[in-house]
């Protein structure tokens, strides 16, 4: 069973949500997809076991046989490639990798290389399977990363993909196996509308999904009203608590911690795990 | 000589575009004809790599002088490659900025940033 953890908005606890599962899971994958910045890692602090790179292919241009008609400079919409003093210049770094000025040349002057754009981390803390995908500061896209983490062989009962914030592209590419999507929101205006884009999101990509209200304080939630509204099951609420910001500020693990905090998390897996089952004898296809 | 200014508007009177790969139009003086004329920025809204591509629009007309407040590295490298001279544009209008860089008083820009977007200057 893969869960995919995502919020729309940074810091409504996505990390926090898919750590804690999967210690509470007890024989679990995490992995963290959030390639940009992982922090899953420092809960975790697990000992490395393999280091893969990841790399892309970017045009290197033969000068030899380039005749300057400029269709791989006007393909470009990245803008990573341009003509000046009769040769083509490459911009490695706002390159997206897509391959087409290769494609579009009559000359046939564009050849590819590799080029290193991050790394994964493969690694164990217990019985917690920890991958992480790092992407190099700067680079412009971390889908690569994203792609090339997913397609590791895993075993685990339950993998919790602890997905990158905002509802774009790495966060497609990171849902995109997940037998169920987990939303992460926080009792705020903010927090509400970055979760309705990653509802439409979810809905899109016809996942089942349900909801985590994070940050949850007495008085009106508004996520809570929208999760009803939209009859997103709700399946566990995180208490505004102190003691769970000091428990994160050390870098530990709330489940392994807190009593009560093991049980909440406890419940909303077993939660998950039902909704899963169910959906997989109603849907069968999936 | 044949000058390149970003400019927020048609007019003389503006003031220099603070952005150099994002601005709506560019000034392109040309000593020998006089006539300042303005030209769109097919760059400015760009997904990425705006900067490139507004270089390689005044590269491609043929200026041999820009004048900005600042410019970022891609650009700036797009441009030096080009051999287009950079200067450092100030707070006054086109038509004064043109008449500085004319009498010869306007500094070379050093100060390249590396970027809003985190591409450049590594």
């Amino acid at each position: 069973m893969k869960v995919a953890v995502l919020s729309g908005k940074g810091g409504s606890g996505k990390t926090l949500a898919s750590v804690n599962l999967a210690a509470a899971a007890g024989k679990a994958t995490y992995v963290d997809c959030d390639v940009e910045e992982p922090n899953g890692h420092l809960f975790f602090k697990p000992v490395v076991q393999d280091v893969q790179n990841v790399t892309v292919k970017i045009p290197q241009i033969q000068h030899s046989l380039c005749d300057g008609c400029r269709k791989c400079v006007e393909f470009c919409k990245f803008n990573a490639l341009a003509y000046i003093g009769e040769k083509v210049m490459v911009f490695d770094e706002v390159c997206h990798a897509c391959g087409g000025c290769t494609l579009v040349c009559p000359q046939n002057a564009i050849i590819e290389i590799e080029r290193n754009i991050g790394q994964i981390q493969d690694g164990v803390a217990g019985d917690v399977r920890v991958l992480t995908g790092i992407l190099n500061p700067g680079e412009a896209a971390g889908v690569p990363v994203i792609r090339k983490l997913l397609k590791i062989y895993d075993d685990s009962p339950v993998t919790f993909i602890d997905c990158p914030p905002g509802s774009a592209c790495s966060v497609m590419e990171s849902i995109q196996d997940a037998d169920y999507c987990l939303l992460v929101a926080e009792p705020t205006i903010f927090g509400l509308h970055n979760v309705k884009m990653v509802h439409q999101l979810v809905t899109l990509f016809g996942k089942p999904h349900g909801m985590i209200l994070n940050k949850c304080l007495e008085g009106e939630n508004p996520s809570e009203i929208y999760a009803n509204n939209e009859q997103i099951p709700v399946l566990g609420k995180i208490p505004f608590d102190p003691r769970l910001g000091d428990i994160n500020a050390r870098g530990k693990i709330a489940v392994y911690e807190d009593h009560e905090m093991n049980q909440l998390f406890t419940d909303i897996l077993s939660r998950v795990q039902e909704v899963v089952m169910d959906e997989a004898a109603f849907n069968p296809q999936r | 000589m044949k000058i390149a200014i970003p400019a927020d508007d048609r007019s003389m009177d503006t003031v220099v575009c603070p952005s150099f790969g994002r601005s709506p139009y560019y000034l392109i003086y040309d000593s020998k004809v006089n006539e300042p004329i303005f030209i769109e920025n097919k760059a400015a809204g760009s997904q990425g790599g705006a900067g490139i591509q507004a270089a390689q629009i005044l590269v491609d007309q043929k200026v041999q002088a820009v004048l900005t407040p600042r410019c970022g590295k891609n650009a700036a490298d797009v441009l030096k490659a080009a051999g287009i001279k950079l200067y450092k544009s100030r707070k006054v209008s086109l038509k004064e900025n043109l008449e500085a860089c004319i009498a010869g008083q306007l500094e070379l820009l050093e100060d390249i940033h590396p970027g809003y977007h985190k591409h450049g200057g590594r």
